[in-house]
């Protein structure tokens, strides 16, 4: 069946241009006891079919309470989603009801949750978690639901698929959970599948099998995908365009060879000179941020990044700059990006 | 005493072994039946040697499960080993008895992963710094806040913390105020177990220069047990690289960086990912197949062999020796040259 979506491809490539995904303005309070955290301020970006954008962010930054936050998957209370509009085929999730959403939820977007300890019910056989989503969605009879799971673990590369349908959470290492996650949100065929830090409990050999298998699949069925990570590295190896944020907003929108040549905003310049690799020249000193991340409790006035930019000046705490292009397809909000392009 | 002076080491000594492990193994047994007979053994560490000098950094890598903290805690013996020797300063402390250890314990410390859960939520940072002083050195009230606003400043803290509680402090931070305790008998020797894993990437590159700073001012020596191959590469003078309870290759940095020979190390270096789209799209990954086994079965011959890409026949019947190259390096496997 996976098969016969390697032939549907134009599906990527037909409506090339259009976005599949379209968020604008995405802002999302957390109510606590004393005022608000501004957890996810005036987040802004698309998706083409079958391109893979790559979130980057530091813990905090607002990057999984926005792809959360698309899908109404974040509980409210404590979360507020205050504005925004997520279009996706010419509707606006944010306005649908719980039922509409639910349909959209597995075969129009899938999510890779982080933890695939605890994402995993531990007292279902994975083979019945994810038959589950094929027999609600797919309309699929219990036996072609059942061979259909098979064939998904195998996609994903588990060893005698249909043996290990039987099993239970536990008896799968943490690269298998991992995979019977993947497995899970590709069993409705998604147009998008949002992966939250799918590889960071993972090892790097079993990481480098979960990014190669990602990679195969994208091409294989033309999905377009969000991947959340804060690893810049794995983004240079996947990432078509990447979003980097910070305090709640994107800082950084760019192709991904842009970015990493010529990275325009402080904060992204920074983290790059701030990490080591395991290629190339190898640096004496480590460039450090001084300085924690902010904490959102207020509504942004000034730039979040200021007091601990090196480039700072008095109107980066006067007023907090928008995105503002720097080349074709390349936006900054930093006030240093004003009159670049 | 003081941390304003730096420790004076003579030029004699910087290539002294200051901690030489030779075959350490640490069993943990398993129990199963009615009456909890013992059933087998988790293999967790089993026979690794290497040598770390004064002044110097041995990284200590590998993946979960491999028996690297397990090792950097054994050697500290906070776990008792089922065999080896670990020498510190020539002498050999892997059966030494609990009060001769404990006279020792002042010259080697160990820093934790995580600094939320290493530190006592009840108590300020100042008793947390001081308890090491109170255990081992009589000081008078004076000499003992003198010590801890000195250390605070030493890792780069306002010393009017030391009223403070933890929780009041960010993870950066907190690892700081653990960097700090670790310091306060002075030590030559620390164990840092993951002491960045748990923070942010902006913030991992304060504590690792940090570390850095300190080794260079107070001449202290490092096993610096990591994950993470980039800050090994930038902080280790010699990298030890470990699989399934065992070091499968031991070199200097550069050249275990540039030229890996083990099959593994050649694996798990390709496996991180480069912060550089262009050197990711030339790289050659050597994508390897399956999980570590358990370490309570482990494989005949050589433990790499179930996923090694060039394994043959001779692999499962015999065990690779940790033999010397030319060029310097140990390595465990028939084919390396």
């Amino acid at each position: 069946m996976l098969d016969d979506a390697a032939t549907a491809q134009p599906r990527a490539s037909g409506e090339a241009g259009e976005a599949v995904l379209s968020v604008e303005g995405l802002t999302t309070l957390f109510g606590v006891t004393d005022g608000a955290i501004h957890a996810v301020n005036d987040v802004s970006f698309s998706l083409r079919p079958g391109e893979l954008l790559g979130v980057v962010g530091e813990s905090g930054s607002g990057k999984s309470v926005t792809m959360m936050s698309l899908l109404r998957l974040i509980p409210s209370p404590p979360a507020r989603i205050t504005a925004g509009r997520v279009m996706f085929e010419g509707r606006d999730l944010l306005a649908l009801s719980p039922a509409e959403l639910r349909a959209v939820r597995g075969p129009g977007v899938g999510f890779v949750f982080q933890d695939p300890m605890t994402s995993l019910n531990p007292v279902f056989t994975v083979g019945f978690q994810i038959i589950e989503p094929l027999r609600e969605h797919m309309g699929l009879s219990k036996k072609a639901a059942r061979a259909r799971a098979a064939e998904l673990l195998a996609v994903v590369g588990i060893p005698s698929p249909d043996k290990r349908l039987d099993d239970y959470p536990h008896q799968f290492s943490g690269g298998m959970r991992q995979r019977v996650m993947i497995a899970i949100a590709l069993a409705c065929e998604p147009k998008v599948l949002i992966a939250d830090e799918p590889t960071t409990a993972l090892d790097v050999t079993i990481q480098a099998q979960i990014l190669e298998l990602v990679k195969d699949l994208r091409r294989r069925l033309g999905m377009a995908v969000v991947w959340i990570t804060h690893d810049l590295g794995v983004v240079a190896g996947i990432a078509d365009r990447v979003m980097v944020m910070y305090g709640g907003q994107v800082v950084e929108n760019a192709e991904v060879g842009a970015l990493f040549e010529n990275p325009a905003h402080p904060y992204t310049r920074a983290l790059m000179e701030t990490l080591p690799s395991v290629e190339g020249a190898r640096r004496e000193k480590l460039r450090t941020i001084e300085g924690q991340p902010p904490i959102m409790t207020r509504r942004p006035a000034a730039c979040p990044f200021a007091p601990r930019c090196a480039q700072a000046h008095d109107r980066c705490l006067a007023a907090n700059p928008p995105l503002l292009q720097v080349a074709p397809g390349h936006a900054s909000a930093c006030w240093l990006a004003e009159g670049a392009a | 005493m003081s941390l304003a002076e730096p420790t004076t080491r003579s030029a004699a000594d910087t290539a002294a072994p200051l901690v030489q492990v030779d075959d350490l193994a640490v069993h943990f047994p398993v129990y199963s039946g009615l009456f909890r007979r013992q059933v087998g053994a988790i293999k967790a560490v089993d026979g690794v040697s290497f040598t770390v000098r004064r002044g110097e950094t041995l990284g200590l890598v590998g993946e979960s499960g491999c028996g690297k903290s397990t090792t950097g805690r054994a050697v500290l013996r906070l776990y008792a080993p089922t065999r080896g020797r670990i020498l510190f300063e020539g002498k050999d402390i892997a059966t030494l008895g609990e009060g001769a250890l404990r006279r020792l314990r002042p010259r080697m410390q160990m820093i934790f992963q995580d600094p939320q859960a290493s530190l006592n939520p009840r108590m300020t940072v100042g008793s947390i710094i001081a308890e090491p002083l109170d255990e081992h050195l009589r000081l008078s009230q004076a000499q003992r806040r003198d010590r801890v606003r000195s250390l605070l400043d030493a890792v780069g803290m306002n010393p009017a913390f030391a009223d403070r509680y933890p929780h009041e402090f960010s993870g950066g931070q907190r690892q700081r105020i653990g960097i700090a305790r670790a310091l306060a008998l002075d030590p030559g020797f620390i164990v840092c177990d993951e002491p960045i894993a748990a923070l942010d990437v902006s913030i991992q590159a304060q504590v690792v220069n940090l570390l850095e700073e300190l080794q260079a001012r107070l001449g202290l020596t490092y096993l610096f047990i990591s994950h993470d191959l980039s800050m090994v590469r930038h902080i280790a003078t010699h990298v030890a690289v470990m699989y399934l309870g065992g070091v499968v290759e031991l070199a200097p940095r550069d050249l275990l960086y540039a030229s890996p020979r083990h099959p593994y190390t050649q694996a798990l270096l390709s496996a991180v990912p480069a912060p550089d789209p262009k050197v990711e799209a030339t790289r050659r990954r050597v994508i390897l197949k399956g999980d570590v086994p358990s370490p309570a079965n482990p494989p005949s011959g050589c433990r790499f062999r179930t996923r090694c890409p060039i394994a043959e026949a001779r692999c499962a019947a015999e065990v690779p020796a940790f033999r010397k190259l030319p060029d310097g390096r140990q390595v465990a496997c028939h084919f390396a040259q």
